[in-house]
């Protein structure tokens, strides 16, 4: 489960004038093929940075994103639904660890990215940082915000890396399990009691601002990423992406007769496009930067585990053990 | 002070809301060594190179083979070999497997009949009227 929250980062982009030119022109001339870049192919500074950004703040997002809806196994409502859940919160981690594999091929370790994420370094998907209130909350993150991960993961699957795109192929289909488990909570609640509608419909209220959020800010206000785009690491704009999350996903949210809280949103006929009330990135911004209600409490939570699990670890350590970058 | 949370199991776990003062960074290697790993989807196929994972030991890489690379999708048989005990030619030397239109006497498509059978048959023909 992941957006786009800050893929580009406010660094300057390194010119691509100091890459050796011909290099340059094969690796990009390859990209126009549609071929896929392998790890050991030379690549641009630049689109290695990046992607080991992009991939590392995707295994983050896997790995913290199991905590909110884990919080809701223990009193998940039913036999049925606390196996499912626990099945879903096994498939997030499970996504975490296929892409910390994709992003060492690119030579950062696996132990420098989870310190990156403890130490607060590395960002993860802002959506976590809120918690999930009631049984509700599960079902709408599960539906919504799982949606909005695999319009992200779709698009991301055609891009250029070749290991990123294989790892995102095996976690799209298993997200269309979470994707269809949501709906069936959603629907649930939906079309129940007028306690559980109104549960879900608080939910929805609830999340609505992170949805929202989910794939980044508007394109008026992000960094150029024309480079990105030839190279392939970014394969939507963080508008379009948004565009297709609303025009899959606002109908059917209509259907269940609930609303959305924002009066101003309706699809412009003209234009074919959504149209929204902006929300707030002021706190979008400040909870990226750790003022959100759980930041604290993820990170002290994933500290603790790496901590009490050390001696585990160490046990195991032979002698003959050599960290080789996995091969593909 | 400890973490209060919405998860029962967390607050009783009594983490130290400032445990980022006390925690230390993983040392080298606290993931172990890498693995790759191959499927098999059904018998019959090929067996696949499908990605890689960490472990301390080869038991315990088919475990996390088995749950990483083989929770959903179909499987039959599932491989771990050591990163560092492949050996490989990489794709950066691509190049050695290329080939040239003069090499055609090894390929199916360097032998064409058809020219010299229509001829023989033309002539056969010929010779007979």
């Amino acid at each position: 489960m992941y957006g786009n929250l800050s893929v580009i980062d406010a660094q300057p982009n390194m010119p691509s004038e100091e890459e050796d030119p011909k290099l340059l022109a094969e690796f990009e001339a390859r990209i126009d093929r549609g071929e896929k870049i392998e790890p050991h192919d030379w690549m641009p500074r630049e689109y290695r940075r990046q992607l080991i950004r992009m991939i590392e703040q995707h295994a983050h997002s896997e790995i913290i994103g199991a905590l909110p809806e884990g919080t809701w196994i223990t009193r998940a409502p039913g036999f049925k639904r606390k196996m499912a859940l626990m099945a879903k919160v096994q498939d997030e981690v499970g996504h975490g660890q296929l892409l910390y594999s994709a992003a060492e091929t690119l030579g950062k370790s696996r132990e420098a990215m989870i310190n990156d994420l403890l130490s607060g370094k590395s960002k993860y998907s802002n959506v976590f940082n809120y918690p999930a209130l009631t049984w509700g909350d599960t079902a709408v993150i599960a539906w919504l915000i799982d949606a909005g991960a695999i319009v992200n993961q779709v698009a991301n699957s055609k891009g250029s890396y070749g290991p990123y795109c294989r790892a995102l192929e095996r976690i799209c289909q298993e997200e269309s399990f979470h994707l269809k488990y949501g709906y069936d909570n959603v629907v649930t609640l939906a079309t129940g009691t007028e306690t559980q509608r109104a549960m879900v419909q608080e939910a929805l209220n609830r999340w609505w601002q992170p949805i929202m959020h989910f794939h980044g800010p508007p394109d008026t206000v992000s960094v150029h990423t024309e480079k990105l785009v030839r190279w392939k690491v970014k394969m939507a704009t963080n508008d379009e992406m948004r565009q297709e999350f609303l025009d899959g996903y606002v109908p059917k949210i209509w259907e269940l007769g609930l609303t959305v809280p924002d009066p101003n949103l309706h699809k412009n006929p003209e234009t074919g496009l959504w149209e929204f009330t902006e929300p707030d990135w002021e706190e979008f911004k400040r909870v990226i930067n750790g003022d959100g209600p759980c930041n604290k409490e993820r990170l002290a939570v994933r500290r603790m585990a790496e901590e009490e699990g050390r001696w585990v670890r160490e046990a195991l350590k032979r002698p003959s053990q050599k960290y080789v970058a996995p091969l593909a | 002070m400890t973490i209060k949370s919405l998860d029962p199991r967390i607050t009783r776990a009594e983490i130290p809301v400032d445990n980022e003062s006390t925690w230390t960074p993983l040392p080298d290697m606290d993931q172990h060594e890498t693995y790759e790993v191959f499927h098999q989807e059904k018998r019959g196929d090929q067996p696949t190179h499908v990605g890689a994972l960490h472990a301390p030991n080869p038991e315990m890489a088919l475990v996390f083979a088995k749950e990483q690379y083989a929770r959903r999708s179909r499987c039959v048989s599932i491989w771990v070999v050591r990163t560092q005990d492949i050996h490989t030619i990489g794709i950066e030397d691509s190049d050695v497997f290329e080939t040239t239109p003069a090499k055609d006497y090894r390929e199916a498509r360097g032998y064409r009949v058809g020219g010299k059978l229509t001829e023989f048959k033309r002539r056969r023909a010929a010779s007979n009227e």
